[in-house]
């Protein structure tokens, strides 16, 4: 074949353009469709399926503010019952501690909701504060093993058996409901619940709303323990006619942090 | 051969070294492990056999079943119902583990990290 440089160039440049242009149009084609496709399906179906599964059940607590400032023994009774219950250690020193209910002010509770004239009680009082359980937990979504994962009936749990101690599921937690056990537990636990394993060194716990009482048909250990004064309130979301539903009805209620959607099953009466 | 002198006596002290544990136990061995049985329960989840070749397995399918997929409710076994639980139902009647699961556990050189975090009865 006869061809020269000229022609050759020609055939290579129109070459090279059909080349990047005609990958440019079928990325767009095959992403724009892909987009489309999602923005159709997955971001309504999944969060419409998440505010409501109905029928099903999501367990949930209500927290009353307000009987936790009149009467702080309630919160110390809390988490004492808690703590003793699941053998959660009490380490001397402020950076290894391990925490699955505590107790602190309103405006490190809802740092979104800042005033600049905070009323006396909220500013001095403190409330409880525990994992919420969320209904879209980005624990689970990080967690690499597993390890932490949504139960049917909404609480989200802890395997430690297979928790790698990674803390990907702490990163991604964004109410600090999580701590790591950056030593051995064992021998800084007071009163040892013979009735409930320990931990061990290297992973990540927090509250399980006492899957392991619920689950048979019991109420928390925190529930139990501030009694009769209603400053706890647990249960099922998806029932209408629970005494949770009706509490949220006839009270106004707020969560940690909604705007990011991980859509908390934890509710507090201001 | 060439230095057959040598070669030869280094090869049977090297098969006399590397079978040290083969000649240094010969004969009796050690004593198989006589883990002590509960006195008051007679029965047990599986049969003595099974229970002794597959308790690994059950508690790992236990603790899948109660942990992982919420399925709590006891087993019922002849009549008699045992909550799937390493310390709520297998440590009640084996009341000491220095005398029952470690016995055994030692002799095979088995060293299963349960105790890591969950309890054995106090002794």
């Amino acid at each position: 074949m006869d061809t020269n440089r000229r022609n050759f160039l020609k055939v290579a440049g129109l070459t090279t353009l059909a080349g990047l242009g005609g990958t440019a149009v079928v990325d767009r084609l095959v992403t724009g469709a892909g987009v489309a496709q999602a923005s159709a399906g997955e971001s309504h179906d999944t969060e419409q399926a998440a505010l409501a599964k109905p029928g099903a059940t999501r367990y949930g607590m209500v927290i009353d503010i307000k009987k936790f400032h009149q009467d702080p023994s309630l919160g110390e009774k809390a988490v004492h019952a808690c703590h003793q219950t699941h053998n959660v250690p009490h380490f001397p020193d402020k950076r290894d501690e391990i925490k699955w209910i505590w107790m602190t002010n309103f405006e490190n509770a809802f740092p979104e909701q800042a005033n600049l004239y905070q009323n006396e009680e909220s500013a001095t009082k403190k409330l409880p504060l525990m994992c919420n359980h969320c209904d879209n937990p980005p624990c689970v979504r990080a967690c690499p093993t597993k390890a932490t994962f949504r139960y049917d009936d909404g609480i989200v749990g802890m395997d430690y058996h297979r928790c790698i101690g990674c803390r990907f599921c702490m990163a991604a937690c964004p109410y600090g409901s999580r701590s790591f056990n950056w030593r051995d537990p064992r021998p800084f636990i007071e009163h040892i619940n013979h009735d409930y394993p320990t931990r061990t060194r290297g992973v990540v716990e927090k509250c399980n709303f006492c899957v392991e009482l619920v689950q048979a048909g019991k109420l928390p250990v925190c529930v139990e323990a501030v009694g009769d004064s209603k400053a706890l309130v647990f249960g099922n979301l998806n029932d209408p006619n629970s005494e949770i539903r009706k509490i949220l009805k006839e009270k106004h209620t707020i969560q940690r942090n909604p705007s990011l959607g991980t859509l908390p099953s934890v509710f507090y009466i201001v | 051969m060439y230095d057959s002198g040598k070669i030869i006596p280094g090869l049977i002290i090297f098969v006399l070294f590397i079978t040290i544990p083969i000649w240094y136990n010969r004969g009796g061995g050690t004593e198989p492990p006589q883990p002590v049985l509960p006195k008051d329960a007679k029965s047990c989840v599986l049969p003595v056999a099974e229970i002794r070749a597959k308790h690994m397995q059950l508690l790992n399918v236990w603790r899948d079943e109660v942990l992982r997929d919420g399925q709590r409710a006891a087993i019922t076994v002849d009549g008699k119902k045992y909550p799937k639980s390493l310390m709520l139902n297998c440590m009640k009647c084996h009341t000491s583990k220095k005398q029952f699961c470690d016995t055994c556990h030692t002799y095979a050189s088995v060293r299963p990290y349960c105790w890591d975090c969950h309890l054995a009865p106090v002794e």
